[in-house]
Order: structure tokens, then C-alpha cells, then sequence
């Protein structure tokens, strides 16, 4: 982490609280470093990249990844990263446009997705993103025609979601780390296209 | 057996709860359909209080229109059984 950081207020808060939970016992400070180095080191985008090229270019996998989230992750290396709660993949379509969202806090697949901007954790984004996505899409650059359906899908519960994008043109004859590359962050939350 | 099944219409309790809950305030009161059987889990509301208590969760879609009165998206929630009662 970088100095800055250890100025935050957030973080002097955070390091009272790593301080309780290890005079309670309820966890070691061998068990936090681990947790922190699996998130920063193994949780990114590239990884939900991965399986959107996989599902773009093997319709096989696609349908496992939309049936078993969790198991069609495992078969790319990232099941014990996306363990603990039901990953639910969404297609859009030319008629479907699907973006995440948790209202009540920031749930989000992480192992997948990497760490979440500031602003899926924003008041603003976890209010507006159920009341008016199509504004909110429209101020990231995405402006969807009024013939496509939209749904939010709120992480509120076990489930964690993961949005697999139109699938880009030109991708039977491009190989998957090449299309892999195509896909951002915010094409898997939803709010981009791709 | 689940109390409802893909198709169900359902309503989503409008009462506020004491405690922890996880159904959001903005859906309490509306129906929607249940598209799918989730899975069963420990109820938030009950497991803060470290009751372990297993109930059916469902995938509720909800119009905009009903959510908000306006708009043409839906919003999809996991709503735990106790969450709900039949919306006939």
C-alpha cells in the first residue's frame, strides 16, 4: 500500500479494527496478510476477462457459464476465488443490457472483477443504478436505443453477479487472449459495452 | 418443497423490521415474479443474532413501474422466504 494511505482516517480505523478482532481472537494477523494478498494479487478483471473470451469463442462453456457460474470459473483456475457465494452470469443481448449493482452495500465478485472502483461503492451509483439506469449509463458514455430492455440486478443476497458482454465483432477470427483484452471492469458490471 | 416457484407472484413484506434485514426498504410493499429458485441460506436477519435459520431464497423481478411509479427497466432481487407473501 502506498504512504499515503496510512494517513487516511479510514485507515487508522481499519487498524483499530484489525487490532480488536486479534485481542478477541478472532483472527491472527497471519490469517489477514493472507486474505490481503490473495485479494491483491490474484483479483482482477483479467480473470472474468477470461471467461467472457472463453464463452465468446465456445458456445459449450457459455452455456456452462450460464447455467453454473461457479463451476464454469473453477474450470478456468478461479474456483477458489469465486467461493462462498453463487456466481450468476447475465448475457446481454441486442435486446438485453444487464448491470450489477448492491444497493445495501458493495457486494461484487472480487476474484473476478478486482478490487471495485469508488464508484460501485458510492451512494449515488447504488441509489440511482435501481431508479434511473439508463441515466446512469448514459453519463458513463453508454447510450443504450430505447428498444433495449434493462435489468438491474441487485447483489442484496449470496448471489454475486458477473455481466457477459455482446459478444464483439470479428471474434471468430480473433484468438482469446485477443479478445480477452477487449473486455474491461465495467463491461462486467454493465456499464460499458464491452 | 418451496412456498413458490418460477412464475409465482409475490409481494415483498412492508413491514420495517427491528433488526438487520436484507430486503431493501425500496422494494418492501411491491410485487413482482419470482424467476428462479436461488438456493436455501441462513436468514441475515436471524444470523446476526447467531440463529442459524435455513430459508428458500428467490430471484424477485420487479418492474420499474412498480418499484418507481415511472421507467421501463426491471430490477432483480434475492429475497429470502420469509421476505415474502403471495401477491394473488
Amino acid at each position: 500500500m502506498s504512504g499515503e494511505h496510512d494517513e487516511l482516517p479510514v485507515a487508522a480505523r481499519v487498524r483499530r479494527l484489525e487490532e480488536r478482532l486479534i485481542a478477541a481472537g478472532l483472527a491472527t494477523d497471519a490469517e489477514l496478510d493472507d486474505i490481503l494478498e490473495r485479494v491483491f494479487t490474484s483479483a482482477s478483471p483479467v480473470n472474468g476477462a477470461r471467461m467472457v473470451a472463453r464463452a465468446w469463442k465456445d458456445a459449450g462453456y457459455r452455456d456452462r457459464l450460464l447455467t453454473d457460474g461457479n463451476a464454469a470459473a473453477a474450470e478456468l483456475g478461479f474456483g477458489a476465488g469465486a467461493r462462498g457465494y453463487l456466481l450468476t452470469a447475465v448475457e446481454n443481448t441486442s435486446a438485453v443490457h444487464n448491470m450489477i449493482v448492491c444497493t445495501l452495500c458493495s457486494c461484487y465478485p472480487t476474484a473476478l472483477l478486482g478490487p471495485s472502483p469508488s464508484w460501485y461503492k458510492s451512494f449515488a451509483y447504488r441509489s440511482r443504478a435501481v431508479r434511473e439506469p439508463r441515466a446512469v449509463l448514459a453519463e458513463f458514455g453508454l447510450e443504450l436505443p430505447d428498444t433495449t430492455e434493462i435489468r438491474v440486478w441487485d447483489a442484496n443476497s449470496e448471489t454475486r453477479y458477473l455481466v457477459l458482454p455482446l459478444r464483439a465483432e470479428g471474434a471468430d477470427e480473433m484468438d482469446e487472449s485477443d479478445l480477452a483484452a477487449l473486455v474491461t471492469r465495467n463491461g462486467l458490471i454493465g456499464t460499458a459495452v464491452r | 418443497m418451496t412456498k413458490f416457484a418460477a412464475g409465482s407472484r409475490v409481494r415483498a413484506r412492508a413491514a420495517d423490521p427491528d433488526g438487520h434485514t436484507r430486503l431493501p426498504r425500496y422494494a418492501r410493499g411491491h410485487a413482482g415474479e419470482v424467476i428462479e429458485v436461488r438456493a436455501s441460506w441462513q436468514l441475515p436477519d436471524e444470523a446476526v443474532r447467531g440463529v442459524a435459520r435455513t430459508e428458500p431464497v428467490y430471484a424477485v423481478r420487479f418492474t420499474a413501474a412498480e418499484l418507481w411509479g415511472s421507467g421501463s427497466h426491471s430490477v432483480i432481487l434475492d429475497l429470502w422466504e420469509s421476505y415474502l407473501e403471495e401477491a394473488p
